[in-house]
């Protein structure tokens, strides 16, 4: 997998959450993702962004433009040093929170991609990295 | 090229690992959060920096940085600048980067000279006080830049929230933009109090202008819906796209038995006959 473009963000609190959707939906309409992919990669990032700020105390984001074989996508690695998560299985689990959200974002961020990955440990932080092909 | 700018170019030539030790010295003492950025990026930067700087003396106008000589260190100044601003470096810290490196040059200058050491520190002081200064002015600025940009999103906040009488006992609430959570307070807030000032019995909610409805979006939506329920108000929200409504399925969010329309037309209409209203076209007397 090659990455064509590449950009970091920081994320510490509500406007930088709004900065990375904006740049998200930026680069998803440069590859010339179809509204609906655009809105879901966007969504999803939305989700992921809020987390790394709500349960991670901030982060930082990298937004890439990824090329595998003869097809694209946009790529997006989350990483806080937060207190991580101890059950990720559960975490993915609709209606769960440890928060006073609705327990939706980590499942439905990863129903709106296409590929998702998440790696965390108590202590450790969390890394979460989703992917969506055009 | 004159003598004075090749000695330059050659000191940087001559010098690179010592001078790069010394300005990171400096670094570490002018810049206030060095846990920003790791020791071997900011090394490689210096020495980038470093070795580009001596390219464009030596190749080209000291009183011109405009110049195409100097293109790759200006570029090389706006990835540093960058990647300073997206790490959370102040305006200052991030010049520091550049102003720092005076002190080893001039501390080289003066050893070349030998002699005139007492002009050499009044230029150093002069110099350092009037960088000091540069960056002040730079500070101010970018604050002040700040401090507008606060205060149109406050008045943003104001604005865009207004709740409209579409007819007697129908209101509508045509959000706009982000919905984060200060602003869904204010919305949530005008639109309970509007309900009670009018007496209205339907409040439609139209986010055709939002362009992202994630979770906390649908959860600000839900708990609005039910507060306007609870004083005996109808909400029904319109504007939900082909995309957002796609979305907001693959979420999982359930909007239960909240009133949903495509456009606002719809909801106006749903709205009419919940107030016991019709519309029909005006008949031709001919």
């Amino acid at each position: 997998m090659i990455v064509t473009r590449h950009e970091s963000l920081r994320i510490q609190d509500e406007d930088e959450i709004v900065k990375i959707r904006q740049q998200a939906r930026r680069w998803a309409a440069d590859l010339g993702f179809s509204l609906v992919d655009q809105t879901k990669m966007v969504t999803a990032a939305s989700e992921i962004a809020r987390n790394t700020v709500v349960y991670g105390g901030g982060g930082t984001v990298d937004i890439e433009m990824v090329q595998a074989g003869d097809r694209q996508g946009l790529r997006l690695s989350f990483v806080d040093a937060g207190p991580g998560i101890s059950d990720v299985e559960l975490a993915l689990r609709d209606g769960y929170t440890t928060g006073s959200g609705l327990g939706l974002g980590l499942g439905g961020a990863r129903r709106l991609v296409n590929d998702f990955e998440i790696d965390s440990r108590p202590g450790q932080g969390t890394r979460v990295v989703i992917t969506r092909w055009k | 090229m004159d003598a004075k700018q090749k000695a330059l170019a050659d000191l940087i030539a001559e010098n690179p690992n010592t001078l790069r030790a010394a300005w990171m010295r400096e670094l570490a003492i002018d810049v206030k959060r060095t846990n920003l950025m790791g020791e071997a990026e900011l090394q490689g930067q210096c020495q980038e920096f470093l070795m580009r700087l001596e390219h464009a003396i030596r190749h080209g106008e000291l009183e011109d940085i405009g110049a195409p000589s100097w293109t790759p260190v200006r570029d090389y100044l706006t990835e540093v600048s960058q990647r300073r601003a997206n790490l959370g470096f102040s305006p200052a810290d991030t010049a520091t980067f550049v102003f720092s490196l005076k002190k080893p040059l001039f501390m080289y200058l003066q050893e070349r000279s030998g002699n005139d050491s007492m002009l050499v520190e009044q230029i150093w002081q002069t110099t350092a006080l009037l960088d000091r200064l540069g960056l002040y002015v730079m500070e101010v600025y970018q604050k002040s830049r700040e401090e507008i940009i606060a205060r149109q999103q406050d008045e943003m906040l104001e604005l865009s929230t207004p709740v409209v009488k579409l007819w007697d006992g129908i209101l509508a609430l045509p959000l706009i933009g982000t919905l984060d959570s200060n602003r869904t307070q204010v919305v949530m807030e005008t639109l309970l109090q509007r309900i009670v000032d009018t007496n209205s019995e339907v409040a439609i909610i139209d986010i055709t202008g939002v362009p992202t409805v994630d979770t906390l979006v649908a959860q600000h939506l839900i708990k609005t819906v039910s507060a306007a329920k609870l004083m005996g108000v109808e909400c029904v929200v319109s504007g939900i796209r082909p995309q957002i409504a796609q979305t907001i399925v693959h979420l999982g969010v359930g909007l239960g038995d909240i009133v949903t329309k495509g456009n606002l037309a719809g909801a106006f209409e749903y709205a009419l006959r919940r107030v016991g209203m019709t519309t029909t076209p005006i008949r031709s007397e001919s």
